[in-house]
C-alpha cells in the first residue's frame, strides 16, 4: 500500500486542497490575532460566497476566477460592515459578546442561504473541471494547481499589506496593544473592522477557487471551517505563515489518512492532530502568545 | 400504561379538548377524498438524491396527468397528486409520511433511496398506509412483514443474482479474460447491501476480490478511490453509487488514465442513463450496467420515452419506474373500488397489472415483492444506451473487454 504510484499523487492532492485549506484559514487566523474572537460566522460568509461564486456563474456566464476580482472586494465592503454596524455595536466591547454575536450571525445567514436556496447540493461545470497537469507520473487537477498558486500570491499580498503598509502597521499595532494604539490615534473600530473585511476577502477567493471543483449547500462551510480552527490552532493562532504550513500540512493528512482509513474516516486524521497540539503544544507551531 | 381514572380534572379537559379538535378535523379529511382521490408522491427532490428524485417525481407526475386526461379512476374521480420532499434522508421521508396522512391520501408511492424507503415504510404502516416502493432495493423493505409495503421493482436478491449471472456469461464468451475485480461503493443501505452481497458470491464464481471501497454520498473527490484501483489494476470495476457520484468517480478515472477491463456496475446511478451519456460520452463509453429498464419492445414505453425528452428531460429508470408504480396503483384503487386502505391493499396482493412498460409481465406480488421484476444489462455503445442481456430482447452484443 506505500507504492509511490499512489502515496505521491496523494500527498500531491492534499497539498493543493491544502492551498484552499489554508486560505480559509488565513481569514479566520486574521480575525483572531487582531479582534481575539473566535469568528463562528466564517463558514457561513464561506458558504454565502460559494454561492455568490455559483450564482455569478450561472446567471451571468462569469468564469469563478474573474468573478474573484469582483467579489474578494464585495466580500470585504460586506466583512467591514458586518463587523462596523452589527459585530461591533452589539457586542459593546466584550469579547465574550462577540463570539455570541458571530454564532449568532452564523445561524442567521445559513438558514437565509436554507430558506432562499433549499437544501440542494449544486455544482458548476466549467470547461476546464477535469483538466490536468502531469507531473512526474501522476495527473493534478488543473484547477487545483490554479488554487495553489493563487493561493500563495493572496497569502504573499497580504503579508505585503501586514508589512508594508500604513493600514498594516495599525493592524498590528491593534493587535500588539489596543489601548496604546488608540492612544496614539489609531481609529480602533475602523482597524477591526477593517481587519474583519480582509478575512472575509479571503473567504470569497477562496471560494471562487472552490467552486470549479466543488459544490455548494446551505451547510458546506462548516466542513472547512472545522478544518480551518484546526489549522488556525496547529500553526498557531494569529501567525500568516503558521495559517500556510499548517493549512498544506492538513491537507496532506487529510488525503493519506483518506487513502489509508477509507473516505468515510477521511477526516479523523486531522481532528487526532487538533487534540495532540492542543495537549503537546497550545501555543502552535508559530504561536507567539502560550 | 398510565390509569385512566387517575386523570385529573385539568388534564382530563386538556384531552378532550385535544379529542374534540381532532374529531373536528377529521370530517374535512373525508369530506377531501369524496371529491377525488388523493395519492402521496413522495420523493428526494432537494439535498443529496434530489436528481433522482426530481426524475421519479417527473414520471410519477406525467402518470397521473395521463389518467387524469382519461377522467381518473373510473367511480373515483381524479387523482390529487400530494407532492412531498424526502430531502434525501430517513427523517425528510418520515415527516412527509405524517404530512400526508394527515392530508388523507390513499396510499404513497415513491421513496426512491432504500433508506428512505424502509423509513417510509414503516411509518406508513402505522395508519395501514399503502406504500408502492418505487426503486429501493435493499430487500429489508419487503421482508419484513409490513403489509401496507409493496415493491414493483426487483430487489437486491434478484438484482444480484441476474448480474453475477451475467458477468460470468459474459467472461466465458470472450475467454475468461477477467479474474479480478474491485468494488467501489456508498456507504448507505443501498451500497453496503451490495457489496457484501457481492463479497459473498463473487469468489465462489472464480473471481478474486482486490478491494472493497467505501465512501459517503456525497464525495466530491474520487482522487484517492481512483490512485487505489490504478495501483491495484484490477480487471472489473463495479462500482455501485447514487448518480452523482457515478459521474464524478467514472470521470476521475478518466482523467486519472484508469481503464479496466470493464466497468460493470450493479445499479450504477449513472451507467444507464442517458443523462450521463450524453454530457460525458467519453467517460461513459462501454460502460456495462445491471440496472432497471423498460421494455423495448412495449409501444407505451417508446411513447413516453417520446413524451419525457419532448419536454427537453432525460429519460432515466427513475421516470418510468415510477410511472408505471403510479399506474399500478391507481388500477388496484379502481379495483378496490373506494379511496379505503385495506381494500387498496387487498387489491394490490392480487394485483395481475399488465399496463406498465417495464419487462415484468403481470403483476404478482407475494410478501409485498412482485415475483417477476427483473433487471437487464445494457452497455454505453455509440452513445447511446443498448440492451445487452436477456437474449430475448437485446439490441446489441456487448463489447468486452473494452478497447483500450
Amino acid at each position: 500500500m506505500l507504492s509511490p504510484v499512489i502515496l505521491i499523487p496523494a500527498i500531491l492532492n492534499g497539498l493543493l486542497t491544502g492551498a484552499v485549506y489554508a486560505l480559509i484559514a488565513l481569514g479566520l487566523t486574521l480575525i483572531y490575532g487582531v479582534l481575539h474572537i473566535i469568528n463562528f460566522a466564517h463558514g457561513a460568509l464561506l458558504t454565502a460566497a460559494l454561492f455568490a461564486a455559483y450564482f455569478t456563474q450561472k446567471l451571468f456566464g462569469i468564469d469563478p476566477y474573474l468573478a474573484a476580482f469582483a467579489l474578494a472586494p464585495l466580500f470585504f465592503v460586506l466583512g467591514y460592515a458586518l463587523q462596523r454596524f452589527v459585530i461591533g455595536p452589539a457586542s459593546h466591547g466584550d469579547d465574550r459578546n462577540m463570539l455570541l454575536v458571530t454564532l449568532g450571525l452564523a445561524v442567521i445567514i445559513e438558514n437565509a442561504l436554507l430558506y432562499a436556496f433549499h437544501a440542494d447540493t449544486r455544482t458548476i461545470d466549467v470547461r476546464y473541471s477535469f483538466e490536468t497537469i502531469a507531473v512526474g507520473g501522476s495527473f493534478l487537477a488543473l484547477p487545483r494547481v490554479i488554487g495553489l498558486g493563487a493561493v500563495l500570491i493572496v497569502a504573499l499580498l497580504l503579508w505585503a499589506l501586514l508589512r508594508l503598509t500604513d493600514t498594516g502597521k495599525a493592524i498590528r499595532a491593534v493587535a500588539k496593544e489596543k489601548l496604546g494604539a488608540e492612544l496614539s490615534g489609531i481609529d480602533v473600530a475602523h482597524i477591526y473592522a477593517m481587519t474583519f473585511g480582509l478575512g472575509t476577502a479571503c473567504l470569497a477567493v477562496a471560494a471562487c477557487l472552490l467552486i470549479p471543483t466543488y459544490y455548494v449547500n446551505p451547510h458546506v462551510g462548516n466542513a472547512f471551517v472545522l478544518v480551518a480552527f484546526t489549522i488556525v490552532v496547529l500553526g498557531g493562532m494569529g501567525s500568516v505563515p503558521g495559517a500556510l504550513i499548517g493549512g498544506l500540512f492538513i491537507g496532506v493528512v487529510e488525503s493519506l489518512s483518506g487513502l489509508y482509513l477509507g473516505e468515510s474516516l477521511g477526516q479523523i486524521g486531522i481532528f487526532l492532530i487538533f487534540i495532540l497540539v492542543l495537549l503537546v503544544r497550545p501555543s502552535g507551531l508559530f504561536g507567539e502568545r502560550a | 400504561m398510565p390509569d385512566r381514572i387517575g386523570l385529573s380534572r385539568r388534564s382530563f379537559l386538556m384531552s378532550s379538548a385535544a379529542g374534540t379538535a381532532g374529531m373536528l378535523a377529521m370530517p374535512a379529511v373525508l369530506r377531501a377524498q369524496g371529491a377525488g382521490v388523493k395519492l402521496g408522491v413522495l420523493h428526494p427532490v432537494t439535498g443529496a438524491l434530489s436528481y433522482s428524485g426530481q426524475q421519479g417525481r417527473l414520471g410519477a407526475t406525467i402518470a397521473v396527468e395521463e389518467l387524469n386526461a382519461a377522467g381518473g379512476i373510473k367511480g373515483l374521480g381524479k387523482i390529487e397528486p400530494v407532492l412531498g420532499d424526502a430531502q434525501s434522508t430517513p427523517d425528510g421521508g418520515t415527516a412527509e409520511v405524517e404530512k400526508m396522512n394527515s392530508a388523507g391520501v390513499a396510499a404513497i408511492v415513491g421513496g426512491y433511496g432504500s433508506s428512505i424507503c424502509l423509513a417510509v415504510s414503516q411509518a406508513a404502516s402505522r395508519y395501514d398506509l399503502p406504500y408502492m416502493v418505487d426503486v429501493g432495493v435493499t430487500d429489508a423493505i419487503v421482508t419484513r412483514g409490513l403489509k401496507n409495503t409493496f415493491r414493483f421493482g426487483p430487489g437486491f436478491g434478484v438484482i444480484a443474482k441476474t448480474a453475477l449471472d451475467n458477468l460470468v456469461t459474459l467472461n466465458d464468451q470472450a475467454g475468461k479474460p477477467a479474474k479480478t475485480v474491485m468494488i467501489v461503493h456508498e456507504d448507505s443501505a443501498f451500497g453496503s447491501g451490495l457489496a457484501k452481497l457481492l463479497n459473498d458470491q463473487l469468489p465462489a464464481r472464480g473471481f478474486q476480490i482486490l478491494e472493497t471501497i467505501p465512501h459517503p454520498t456525497p464525495t466530491r473527490d474520487f482522487n484517492n478511490v481512483v490512485l487505489k484501483i490504478k495501483a491495484a489494476n484490477p480487471d472489473i470495476v463495479i462500482p455501485a453509487d447514487y448518480y452523482n457520484e457515478y459521474v464524478l468517480l467514472a470521470r476521475t478515472m478518466l482523467q486519472q488514465q484508469v481503464r479496466p477491463k470493464a466497468i460493470y456496475s450493479v445499479l450504477g446511478g449513472a451507467a444507464s442513463s442517458y443523462k450521463f451519456v450524453k454530457e460525458f460520452p467519453d467517460a461513459a463509453k462501454y460502460i456495462m450496467d445491471c440496472n432497471h429498464w423498460f421494455d423495448p419492445r412495449n409501444a407505451k414505453a417508446l411513447a413516453l420515452k417520446k413524451k419525457v425528452e419532448a419536454q427537453g428531460q432525460f429519460f432515466t429508470y427513475e421516470v418510468f419506474m415510477n410511472y408505471s408504480a403510479v399506474l399500478l396503483v391507481a388500477d388496484a384503487i379502481e379495483k378496490a373500488g373506494a379511496a379505503d386502505r385495506a381494500k387498496i391493499i387487498a387489491a394490490l396482493e392480487g394485483s395481475t397489472f399488465v399496463g406498465h412498460v417495464m419487462p415484468y409481465g403481470p403483476t404478482k406480488f407475494v410478501n409485498g415483492q412482485n415475483q417477476g421484476a427483473a433487471p437487464v444489462n445494457t452497455q454505453v455503445l455509440e452513445n447511446d444506451i443498448q440492451v445487452i442481456f436477456p437474449a430475448a430482447f437485446a439490441s446489441s452484443k456487448p463489447v468486452f473487454p473494452m478497447p483500450a
